[in-house]
C-alpha cells in the first residue's frame, strides 16, 4: 500500500504521481487521459478504442515501424486499455531503458501522424476484433444488457462501438477526438519503479512541461434517468450453454456508498480486488450465491462484478445455468439471496472476512511493479489518488446495517434488467 | 539528460539463492525468498497426466486433479473453500499430459494452512459422490462452450493432426462422451494407483525463511509413500506429415474463423530450442508479433491478431501459426502466412532482426520474475526440465551464441510449407 508518493502537477496541467519501489530494476511508466466510451456521441461510438488504437502508428520522431520494435528491442512490456471513463498507455521497461518510454508518451501526446492508409488499414482490424468478440455469448448477451440499462447516457454502448460507427468513422474524426481529448492538462503521468522520485521529476519537467495546455475538454453532463420499471431481454444464438446476466444500477466510485456495495458484493458473489496485473484471484466457492446456485445445482457458475466509474454504472451478476435446469429457477435463487440480506443483516465476522481478502488482494497485487504504477493513476480517473489509498479503511469501516441499507436502495427490481442468452445449436461438422 | 536511475543489480535467481532439497521419500523442494512482499506462492507438479488416461475415459487425470478439492478425510468442500477464502488464499489443480500441477497464493502467514491443505487434497481425497457429479457438470457445461468456441476447436484439430498416432494428439479435458463414462471410482482407483511422492516437485517463493519452508514441507509431505507408484509410460515416436493437411471445423452462426498452422517443434532438451524460440520471435513475437503480424495485421489490416508460438516440453512440441480472421479472408491469411514459413526456411534471419530479439530475450527477463509467481513459474521449469539452477544467470550468454545460422537450419529442422497442418474454425466449410 501507499508509502511515499511525490504528487505534483505542472503548469500545463500534467498530473504527475511518481513512487520509488527499488525491489527489482525495473520501471513502469503509465500515462491516463481522461477520455473512454463516456466521451462518446451517437454515430462516434468506438472512437475512443480506434484513437487508442491510432497512437501506435507512429509520428514524424518514432514511425510505426520503429515504435515497437524499439520497446521490445529492450525487453519492455507495453500495451493500452480503452474503457468507459479513461484510456492508458504504458510501458514497463529496465530501469535503465525508461527514458525511451518517457519520450515516446510525451512525443504521441501531440505528434501521432493519423495517415489515411493506417486508419483504413485499422479499420478492417477493429471490425475483424468487434467479429472476434460478437462469437461469445456473453459478450451478446452483455452489450444488450447494457443498452437496455442505460436510455441516454453514454454508458449505453460497449467500449468497442456499433459495427455501423466502425464503419463509417473518418479519419477527421479519429484525429479531432485525439486533439481534445490528449493534451496535458487532461492526463495523469504514474511512474512507479527503481529511480529517485526528484531527479525523474526533473527529467518528466524536461520532457512535459514545453507540451502547450488545451482548450478545457467537453465533459459529458447527462444524467441517467431513474428507471420505471424492471427490464427483461432475451438474446438468442448458437451454443448449448444458457446465461442469466442481471445488471443493477449501481453507485458511481465517488459516492460513499460504493464501499458498502464492494462488501456487499464480496458476500454475495466473491472478493474481487483493484489488481489488473498479476496476483491472481480468490475463489468464490463460500459466497451466498455461488451457495445458493451452484451448490444448489441450478448453475455451474456464477460471479458477479461493481465497476468504479464517474458516473453510476451497473453492478452485474453474470449466471451460467447447469445444463436441464432453467433460467427462471437460477433467477429465483439469486432473488431469495437478495431478499435476504436486505431482511437479515451479516454478521461482523462476514466483514472482517471480505477485508481479510481485501488485504490479501493488495499484497498479490503490490509484487507487481506495473501492477503498482497502475494503481498510481487509476483512482484519478473516476475519483482521486485518496479513493485508492484510503480504499481498505473504508471497506473496513462498513457495518452490517451498511450493507442491509445497499441492499434495499440498489437491489430491487425496479433498478435492473434480466437478461437471457438462450442457445440455438445447430450442430458442428467437419470438413 | 536521460532519465535518472539506480545502478541495475543482478536480481535473477541462481545457485547461491535458491534452496533445493530432495527429501527422502523423492519430493524436491525448491524454496527462494522474497522478504519485499508480504505473500507466498506454492507452486509445483506431480508425474500424473492424461498419458495414464485410455482413450475410453479421456480426461480422467484432469477430472482426478478437479476432484481433489472436493472433499477430504478430514473436511467438506466448504470447509476446505472455507478454509481458504477465509484468509484471502487460492489452491488449484489442473493436469497436462505429463503432470499434475497445483498452485497456491497466501499471506505469508497463512503458509501452514496453504500446505496442510495442499498436503490434505493430495494424499486424502473421498471424491464425495455429490461433489463429484457438480463437477461432472461443469466440466461438460466447458466442454459445450470449447465446441462452440473458434480458437479452441482450431487448436484441438491442430494438435490432431499434426500428433496423429501420438498420445499428444488428444485433449487433456477429454470429451463429452469420455467424461460422461468415467464413474466415481475411476477417480479413487485412479487417484490410489498413480498418486505418490515420487518426482513430485513442490516450489516456495516469497516472505519465507528458505529452510523453514522446506522444513514444513517435509511436515506435510514427508510420511507419505506409495511403493507402487508407477512411472509414466515413454512416448512412442512423432511420425512427421508428409504433405499438407488441411482441415475446417464448422461452427454454424461464428462471425470470425481462427486459423491454426504449422507443425510439430523440438523438446524444451533439444539442443536447438533455443535458437528455434528466436527464430519464432522474429517469425511472430517481436514487436508487434514478427513478420507474420507485421503481413497479416499491419500491411494488410486482415487480422485482430496474428502471431506465432513455440510450445515446448517434455516431447516433442509444436511450431504454430496463429491468427482471428473474417471468414472471406481466411484463405488469403494462410496464403500469406505460407509465404512467410517459406521465406524463413529459405533465408537467415537479418543480423538486425537477431540482435533485436537477443536484446528482448535478456531485456524481459527480469520482468517476467518480477512477482512471486513469475520466479515460481521460472524454478518449476529449472527442475522440470532439469536446467540447473544457473540457467538464469546463463541465460543472457546462450542467447548471444543464437546465430542467423542456426536459426535457419532449426527452421529447416521443424518447418516444411509443404508439409504443413492448417486447422481452422468457423462459419464456413473452406477445407480444399
Amino acid at each position: 500500500m501507499p508509502d511515499s508518493i511525490l504528487m505534483t502537477t505542472l503548469s500545463n496541467g500534467l498530473a504527475v504521481h511518481l513512487k520509488e519501489i527499488h525491489t527489482a530494476p525495473i520501471i513502469s511508466n503509465w500515462l491516463w487521459y481522461r477520455v473512454g466510451s463516456r466521451n462518446e456521441t451517437t454515430g462516434r461510438t468506438g472512437i475512443s478504442h480506434w484513437v487508442e488504437h491510432m497512437q501506435f502508428k507512429g509520428t514524424p520522431q518514432f514511425p510505426s515501424s520503429v515504435l515497437d520494435k524499439a520497446i521490445s528491442r529492450e525487453g519492455g512490456a507495453w500495451n493500452a486499455f480503452t474503457y468507459l471513463d479513461w484510456t492508458t498507455f504504458f510501458e514497463t521497461l529496465p530501469a535503465e531503458k525508461v527514458d525511451m518510454g518517457l519520450r515516446l508518451e510525451a512525443d504521441r501526446m501531440v505528434n501521432a501522424i493519423y495517415d489515411p492508409e493506417e486508419v483504413a488499414s485499422e479499420r478492417t482490424v477493429i471490425i475483424s476484433e468487434r467479429e472476434g468478440i460478437e462469437d461469445e455469448p456473453l459478450f451478446r448477451l452483455g452489450e444488450a444488457v447494457q443498452e437496455a440499462a442505460f436510455s441516454v447516457h453514454p454508458y449505453r454502448h460497449e467500449v468497442i462501438g456499433y459495427l455501423s460507427d466502425l464503419k463509417t468513422m473518418q479519419r477527421d474524426d479519429l484525429y479531432n477526438h485525439y486533439r481534445t481529448y490528449y493534451c496535458p492538462n487532461n492526463a495523469v503521468l504514474a511512474i512507479a519503479g527503481d529511480f529517485d522520485a526528484q531527479e525523474m521529476l526533473a527529467r518528466v519537467r524536461e520532457l512535459y512541461e514545453g507540451i502547450p495546455a488545451g482548450p478545457r475538454p467537453p465533459r459529458p453532463a447527462v444524467v441517467e434517468p431513474l428507471s420505471a420499471a424492471e427490464k427483461r431481454l432475451t438474446v438468442e444464438g448458437p451454443g448449448e450453454t444458457t446465461y442469466v446476466q442481471i445488471a443493477y444500477h449501481a453507485p458511481a466510485a465517488s459516492n460513499s456508498d460504493f464501499y458498502a456495495f464492494t462488501v456487499l458484493d464480496s458476500l454475495l458473489s466473491g472478493p474481487s480486488g483493484l489488481n489488473m496485473f498479476g496476483g491472481g484471484g480468490i475463489s468464490n466457492k463460500t459466497s451466498r450465491l455461488y451457495r445458493a446456485m451452484v451448490e444448489k445445482e441450478l448453475a455451474v457458475n456464477v460471479n458477479g462484478g461493481l465497476t468504479a466509474s464517474i458516473d453510476p454504472y451497473l453492478y452485474d451478476i453474470t449466471i451460467t445455468v447447469r445444463p436441464q435446469k432453467s433460467p427462471e429457477a437460477a433467477l429465483a435463487a439469486l432473488d431469495s439471496e437478495i431478499k435476504r440480506v436486505q431482511d437479515q443483516l451479516v454478521s461482523p465476522e462476514e466483514i472482517a472476512r471480505a477485508i481479510k481478502q481485501a488485504k490479501a488482494l493488495f499484497a498479490y497485487g503490490s509484487e507487481n511493479i506495473t501492477n503498482q504504477a497502475f494503481w498510481l493513476g487509476y483512482a484519478e480517473m473516476f475519483a482521486h489518488y485518496d479513493w485508492f489509498t484510503s480504499y481498505v479503511e473504508r471497506l473496513a469501516a462498513v457495518a452490517p446495517a451498511d450493507v442491509q441499507q445497499i441492499a434495499q436502495d440498489y437491489l430491487h427490481s425496479r433498478n435492473r434488467v434480466v437478461g437471457t442468452y438462450l442457445p440455438k445449436n445447430e450442430g458442428e461438422k467437419n470438413s | 539528460m536521460s532519465a535518472p536511475v539506480k545502478a541495475t543489480r543482478n536480481t535473477l535467481p541462481g545457485a547461491d539463492d535458491i534452496t533445493r532439497v530432495v527429501l527422502h521419500n523423492g519430493i524436491t523442494v525448491l524454496a527462494r525468498p522474497n522478504f519485499s512482499s508480504l505473500s507466498v506462492v506454492v507452486n509445483g507438479y506431480l508425474a500424473v497426466g492424461s498419458l495414464f488416461d485410455s482413450d475410453e475415459k479421456l480426461g480422467l487425470a484432469h477430472f482426478t486433479g478437479l476432484s481433489l478439492m472436493r472433499g477430504t478425510a478430514r473436511r467438506s468442500f466448504q470447509q476446505i473453500y472455507d478454509a481458504l477464502e477465509s484468509v484471502g488464499a487460492s489452491l488449484g489443480f489442473g493436469a497436462g499430459v505429463h503432470s499434475t500441477g497445483f498452485n497456491g497464493h497466501a499471506l505469508a502467514e497463512d503458509l501452514p494452512l496453504l500446505l496442510d491443505l495442499l498436503a490434505e487434497t493430495l494424499r486424502q481425497p473421498v471424491f464425495p459422490t455429490e461433489q463429484v457429479e457438480r463437477l461432472r457438470a461443469q466440466l461438460l457445461t466447458g466442454l459445450a462452450i470449447r465446441a462452440q468456441d473458434t480458437q479452441e476447436m482450431s487448436s484441438l484439430t491442430f494438435d490432431q493432426v499434426v500428433f496423429d498416432g501420438h498420445p499428444y494428439r488428444r485433449p487433456e479435458d477429454g470429451y463429452v462422451e469420455t467424461i460422461q463414462a468415467t464413474k466415481v471410482e475411476d477417480l479413487v482407483a485412479f487417484h490410489r494407483k498413480y498418486f505418490g511422492p515420487r518426482h513430485i516437485v513442490v516450489v516456495v517463493v516469497g516472505a519465507v525463511d528458505p529452510a523453514r519452508a522446506v522444513e514444513q514441507v517435509e511436515r506435510v509431505l514427508g510420511s507419505w509413500e506409495n511403493p507402487e507408484q508407477p512411472d509414466l509410460p515413454a512416448l512412442p515416436a512423432l511420425h512427421p506429415l508428409e504433405q499438407t493437411v488441411r482441415k475446417h471445423v464448422y461452427i454454424p452462426g461464428k462471425s470470425q474463423a481462427d486459423l491454426v498452422m504449422g507443425s510439430s517443434g523440438p523438446t524444451r532438451r533439444s539442443p536447438d530450442y533455443i535458437s528455434a524460440s528466436l527464430g519464432n520471435n522474429i517469425l511472430g513475437q517481436f514487436g508487434m508479433m514478427g513478420r507474420i503480424g507485421d503481413v497479416v495485421r499491419e500491411q494488410s489490416g486482415l487480422a485482430y491478431y496474428a502471431s506465432s508460438s513455440l510450445s515446448a516440453g517434455v516431447g516433442p512440441g509444436s511450431w504454430e501459426v496463429s491468427a482471428g480472421v473474417n471468414p472471406a479472408n481466411l484463405d488469403k491469411a494462410i496464403g500469406m502466412i505460407q509465404s512467410e514459413i517459406l521465406r524463413f526456411v529459405k533465408e537467415p534471419v537479418s543480423g538486425d532482426e537477431l540482435s533485436d530479439s537477443q536484446a528482448n530475450y535478456i531485456g524481459r527477463l527480469p520482468l517476467s520474475l518480477e512477482s512471486n509467481g513469475g520466479v515460481a513459474g521460472a524454478l518449476v521449469n529449472l527442475e522440470r526440465y532439469d536446467l540447473g539452477l544457473d540457467y538464469y544467470r546463463k541465460y543472457a550468454d546462450m542467447v548471444h551464441r543464437v546465430t542467423p545460422e542456426s536459426i535457419l537450419e532449426a527452421a529447416c529442422r521443424y518447418l516444411d510449407p509443404e508439409k504443413l497442418a492448417i486447422a481452422s474454425a468457423g462459419p464456413e466449410g473452406m477445407a480444399s
